[in-house]
Parts: structure tokens; sequence; C-alpha cells
């Protein structure tokens, strides 16, 4: 059967099961463009492409799905940029296809020409520029297999328009790691490795599991619940791990890092042997490395072999897919166990560790004042969207300080309804982010939570969701700041507030949603919340915005400051010493 | 010059397309490592590249650099090389001033260094020597007061020391 290049590519993303592209054509990828009309396959025509860059992020992290997104060249791909490198840091498999001018027109300045894999090369894990039509089965195959096997992560295939103009014999590969010879991830963990590994969970006496994103990526959260029932080990979950391991368990002590809660921060300190599974020891996780847990053993368990030992040096490196690891583990442990209670040998009783732990959550939990009337705390929006909605409901950030309230009051109960940008911290992350994650659960109420700062920076995309019927739900909470960096500046910056004020009513969000094509609601008092609230709930047909007005003074609390040492948590004023 | 103690030798082999030493030299940009010296060319099977690279630890711990550089998908084996265990050549060719009364001398310490002469001049000599990079050195030094007038180094090649009792074995399997 011949095809064209552009056939081929359709037919190739069709074999690959996909069922939706978000994108948006032009020049050099206008033969690709053509044959979607036939295919069954959805596309999602963005606003802007980093929209669609985002959105595929957003798809992919609800369903463990890879994320599809098509653009053209140049300035379309450029545009691209920022969600590849967001998507390269939180691990998000991704494969982008961009247009390229004609391959005799590479390299001479051609219209709408850019180095497109030069460009990408650090911030994909791996990137392909097809040279002939032959090639696109092949390539297509690789790039999925790449993405999402492994550490997953973006990709990139950049097909000149003479190529998708191309003929070709169609073809479909059997085996996509036939032709990539240095790509061989590991899965397994080393036997002995894990052994070692139940050995020092078995001697431990103030133990800490550490769960990071890879137990999202992995699929392992029903793993880590059976590891945590049988050890009695309590888990802090990381920024990119919220909903992997249920708030709800009595085991679970929330979000470490920076502005994690006091005792997260404090049993990793504290704790005599972090089990890392699926984190990185990130610099928000850690604060100044050589103070990080100074006294515990680490069990670092990774698929990228890289991060062993690349910002803390484990006692136990385990190269493996999570989920693997932790069931062998479980194994290990279990029978461990039986041969202990035969020769009468007792495992370190942890209710002293637990003791302390539960001292520390009824000293400083997370809490905050709201006055029963005048101005709103944003916290208090954040409490009332989680108690009115569903419980498997997906929450989307930006970045700031409303993405540190989301993650801390929100109760997370299930893998994969906290979506957000970890590592590269996107602002303009939720909007876009929040219809790729309705577009791949459309059963599940979908509230992005934004501020006023970052929905500036993509809310163009509410215009594709209402023409796309992607009823999704967005909080502004508008403390008419950019907040996290106004919080430095009052605490590091002796209060001299430089280019942070954005006034709270330019735009008109309202007016601006209205005219996006959306329901639009505004809240200035705590009573209106609920209401407001209520109201967004029933609408099923668009796009819902409200606008939260809140208090520009309000900070994130608790805070380790950069570069201080997890010891010295600063707590909010309302969390201090059992608080008030 | 020769690599110092902080200097390792990695022998890596890639697939040999496109691109594949600009992502190489980019990681090591992105990760901020630094490249001492870099020698690419195909193998016997040319579907692969031999990249030799002396990498400069100080910059970054040797593992860290040998795992990232794994991470590449078109790279598919990473040996580092021991100078104990590795036979070592750089190629260097040089031009030097050498006018006929003084061109008997630079003749002299090229042949004693057991290199050879390219090209004669009037008043030039272009030489080559396939040495041990410290050997090189030695050149540069002894050759320096004559006037260089230009230099250029390949970069390390090295191969693993081949096992002599392996060897006698095939020997003797062949005699058999």
């Amino acid at each position: 059967m011949k095809l064209t290049g552009a056939q081929a590519l359709i037919k190739s993303l069709e074999m690959q099961g996909v069922e939706v592209i978000f994108g948006m054509p032009g020049g050099a990828i206008l033969p690709v463009y053509d044959p979607i009309i036939d295919s069954p396959i959805r596309h999602i025509l963005v606003r802007h492409e980093q929209g669609a860059g985002h959105a595929a992020e957003g798809y992919a992290q609800v369903t463990g799905r890879p994320g599809v997104l098509m653009v053209t060249s140049g300035p379309a791909a450029t545009n691209v940029v920022t969600p590849l490198a967001d998507a390269y840091m939180d691990s998000v498999p991704l494969v982008c296809i961009t247009g390229q001018v004609g391959t005799q027109s590479i390299g001479t300045d051609a219209f709408q020409e850019a180095d497109t894999t030069g460009i990408t090369m650090s911030i994909t894990k791996h990137n392909w520029l097809v040279t002939d039509a032959s090639q696109i089965p092949t390539v297509v195959a690789q790039a999925f297999h790449v993405a999402t096997t492994g550490r997953p992560g973006p990709v990139l295939i950049d097909i000149p328009k003479d190529v998708s103009n191309g003929t070709m014999e169609w073809y479909w590969p059997e085996d996509p790691a036939a032709g990539l010879p240095g790509y061989r991830p590991t899965l397994r963990g080393h036997p002995r490795m894990v052994r070692e590994a139940a050995r020092l969970i078995g001697e431990a006496e103030r133990p800490v599991i550490y769960a990071g994103g890879g137990i999202l990526k992995a699929r392992a959260s029903a793993a880590l619940a059976r590891l945590v029932e049988l050890t009695g080990i309590p888990v802090v979950t990381t920024l990119m791990a919220r909903g992997a391991f249920p708030d709800d368990h009595p085991l679970c002590l929330g979000m470490p890092g920076m502005h994690g809660n006091f005792t997260a921060i404090t049993a990793l300190q504290k704790s005599d042997l972090l089990i890392a599974l699926g984190a990185r020891f990130d610099d928000r996780v850690t604060g100044r490395i050589d103070a990080f847990a100074p006294d515990a053993k680490v069990i670092h368990v990774d698929v990228d072999p890289a991060e062993l030992g690349k910002v803390r040096q484990p006692d136990v490196p385990i190269v493996g897919d999570c989920r693997l690891v932790i069931e062998d583990l479980a194994e290990v442990i279990e029978s461990e166990r039986v041969r202990s209670a035969e020769s009468g040998r007792q495992a370190p009783d942890l209710g002293p560790w637990m003791a302390q732990v539960r001292q520390w959550q009824e000293r400083y939990p997370l809490r905050y004042d709201q006055p029963e009337q005048g101005v709103l705390k944003p916290q208090f929006v954040i409490e009332r969207l989680r108690d009115a909605t569903p419980d498997d409901t997906i929450v989307v950030s930006g970045v700031g300080q409303h993405q540190m309230w989301a993650s801390q009051y929100w109760k997370f109960n299930h893998p994969n309804t906290w979506v957000n940008s970890g590592g590269l911290g996107t602002m303009g992350f939720a909007v876009p982010a929040a219809i790729g994650a309705k577009v791949g659960q459309p059963g599940r109420t979908v509230w992005a939570i934004d501020g006023d700062g970052c929905f500036q920076m993509t809310a163009q995309e509410l215009v594709t969701a209402a023409s796309e019927r992607i009823p999704i739900k967005v909080a502004i909470l508008n403390n008419a700041y950019l907040g996290m960096v106004r919080q430095w500046q009052e605490m590091f910056y002796d209060q001299r507030y430089s280019e942070v004020y954005l006034s709270p009513d330019l735009p008109d969000y309202v007016k601006w949603a209205e005219a996006m094509g959306c329901v639009a609601l505004r809240v200035e008092s705590p009573e209106e919340v609920d209401p407001a609230i209520d109201k967004a709930s029933n609408v099923d047909d668009r796009p819902v915005v409200i606008e939260f007005r809140t208090d520009a003074t309000e900070m994130v609390y608790p805070m380790v400051p950069a570069g201080a040492s997890n010891d010295d948590v600063v707590v909010g004023p309302a969390q201090g010493e059992g608080g008030h | 010059m020769a690599p110092s103690s902080r200097h390792r030798l990695l022998s890596v082999l890639v697939e040999n397309r496109s691109g594949v030493l600009a992502r190489v030299a980019g990681l090591f940009s992105r990760r901020g490592y630094n490249i001492y010296s870099l020698a690419v060319a195909p193998t016997d099977d040319e579907r692969f590249s031999r990249i030799t690279v002396v990498v400069d630890v100080e910059s970054a711990p040797l593992e860290q650099i040998v795992k990232q550089l794994h991470k590449l998908v078109n790279v598919l084996k990473i040996v580092e090389l021991d100078p104990y265990a590795a036979v070592e050549r750089e190629l260097m060719m040089a031009t030097v001033s050498a006018d006929p009364d003084k061109r008997g001398q630079v003749i002299e310490l090229v042949e004693v260094f057991g290199g050879s002469i390219l090209d004669v001049g009037v008043d030039q000599l272009t030489v080559c020597l396939a040495e041990e990079p410290s050997r090189l050195d030695d050149f540069e030094e002894l050759v320096r007061p004559y006037g260089i007038v230009s230099i250029q180094r390949s970069g390390q090649l090295a191969l693993p020391k081949l096992d002599r009792r392996a060897r006698l074995r095939s020997v003797a399997q062949r005699t058999a």
C-alpha cells in the first residue's frame, strides 16, 4: 500500500492508539493536517502552541498515556520549548510532532526555519529528524517506546515538508526497540540490593518513606500501600507525588519541602532511614543538602540510574521500576518476618517514633485564620472547594502561592488527581493542562486552581475549551500580585516590592472570561464562596471561571528559606505551638 | 598538554548517526562537565562510531558523567580506560621553524621521537608524531626553542591492553 509520509504519520499514530492530538497547523506541517480530516483521532485546535504542550501534559498526567501534540516549524516549534522542558523535568511522556522546512532548505535560513532538534536536544529524552518518508512508522514506534518506557519523558519528531509529501510503502515495525541498541531500561531491582534494603528496613527505628512522582509514573500506588501496611512506616508525598498515597491514611504525613508541613519536613530530617521511592532529592525538598536528614541511611529506588547518587549518595541504590521493586521488597520483608518470628527475633518498635510524629502533628498543624467577615483567605477558598467537590476531583494548578496552598490544603486520596508543574515551575500551566486533563478524564470534575499572574499567561486557551466544549472549572485566586515573588520581597528584600503589583481589576476577569465563552463569577467575601462554587458545579456545557478576590498579604507557611537547613523551618503565625 | 590526575579516559561506543556528537557535546555543556580532549571516528563496523573522550572529573564525579552519557539513546557502551590497562596514542602535527643550518637538529629530534617529516619548506618543517600524550609534551618542549609556527593535536585515542594469557591460549588453540 503506497501512502504519503503524512498519511503514514497519521496511520502510525492510529496504530499507537492515539485518541487525541493537541495542536495548531501551519506552513511546514500542512500536508499532515490533510489526512487528519479522515482520521478517527480527535484534533483539538489550541490558540497558542504552548497550550498544546501543557494540554498534552495534563492529558498524560491523568491517563498515564502519552500526550500527543503537533505544531508547525520555526516559531511554533520554539513555542513548545517550554512545555517540553516542563515535561522533561517532571518525567511526563509526550510525543511532539513538528513540521520542518523542506530538506533542501534546511540550513538556508528559510521562512519559519528553526533548528528544532538542536534547540530541543537538552529538553527531550530523544528527538528525531526524519529524512525519508519510509522512516516514519519506525520513528513513530520508537518515539512512543522511548517516551513511555524507563523514566518517561517528552520526545520530538521533526518532519520536513517534502518528507510528509513524499511517498512510502506502508509497513508497521514489530519491535520498536529493535532499532534502538543503546536503549535498554532496567526494570527489575537487583535481588541482593532488595534484600539489603529489607534488612535496613528491619533494623530502622525512625524510618520514613519519601515517595516521589515515580510512584505515579510506575503505577505503584497499590504496591506502596501494601508496603506501608506491611511495615507501618509513615509516608511523605512530594509535590509530584500528592495522591500517590492517600492523604486520609493515618500514616500519610503530607508534603515535605520548602512549603511542606512541619511534620513531613521534620520526620525526614530526624529519620534514621529514608526509603526514597521514585524521588530525586530535589533542592526544594532537601533544603541545604549537607544538612538534610543527617542521621539517615538512604535506600534509593529509581528507574533512572543517574538519579542514584546525583544529589545524595545512597547506602542501598536500586535501579528499577518502582512498582516492581516495591513488590519485590514487600515480598522479601514478608518472608523475613516469617523467619524472624520463627527465630524469635524482633523488629524495632516504631511506637516511640510514631509518638514523636504525632506530637509534631499536634503541635504544628497546617492552619490559617479566616475572619468571619472581611478579607477572603485563599486557603479558605481551597478548603471550601475541596469539601464541595467529588472525592476524585482532578486539581490542576499553576505555579506560585496558590499552587502551594492547593497542595497543602487539598486532600488527595487518589493517584493522578493532582496535576502541576513541579520541576520547571511553569507559570500559566494550569488552564491548558486542565483542558488536557478533562479531555483525558471527561467523566471527572476538573478544577484549575490558578493565580492571577499565571492566568494572564495562558488564559486564551479558555477559547479552546469553550469552542471544543471542554467544561473545565477555573478558580482564580486573585491577590493582585505575583504573590510568591511578593512574599520573597517581603521576607528577604526588606519589603521593597519591585514589579510585583498586577491590580485586582485590570483585566476585568469576569468580562474577559465571558468574552471567551465561559460562565464567570466574582467572589469578594467569605459568605459568597459556597454559593459561587455551587453555581459553578452546576455548569456542565462550558468552562466556568470564578474570580476569588483574596488577601494580598497572605503568605505561604511553613517555609524553609532558600539555602537554609530543613531544621530551620519557619511556621506561620497561626501554626506555631498548637496555633490559636 | 597530557592529561593529569584530574582527567579520566572514556571510550564511548555510539551509533554512527548525524547529530550524535552534538548530543554528547550538548550533554557535557548542559551538565557543566568539562571535556579535555575528544576524538571521534567510525569503527570497523560503520554502524558505530567510537568517541574517545578525556573528561575532567573535578567538574563532576565520573560516575555521574557515565550515567548521564548512558541515558543518551544513541550511546551503546561506555568503558573507562585505566591508563595502566590501556595503550594510548595521540597524533601531533607541527610546523617548526628550521633554517637550513638548524634543519638537521630538528630532523634528529623527530627521529628520536619516532616521528616523520611530512613537508619541507625553505625555512620550515612540518612533522608528525603519534605518541603517548606525555611524550608529545616532551617533544613540544624540546622543539620550542627552534620556533613553533603551529601545532595541531588530535586528542587522545586508547584501547584496552590485551590479556596476554588469553592471547597465548588462542595461539595455542590455533597451533593445536
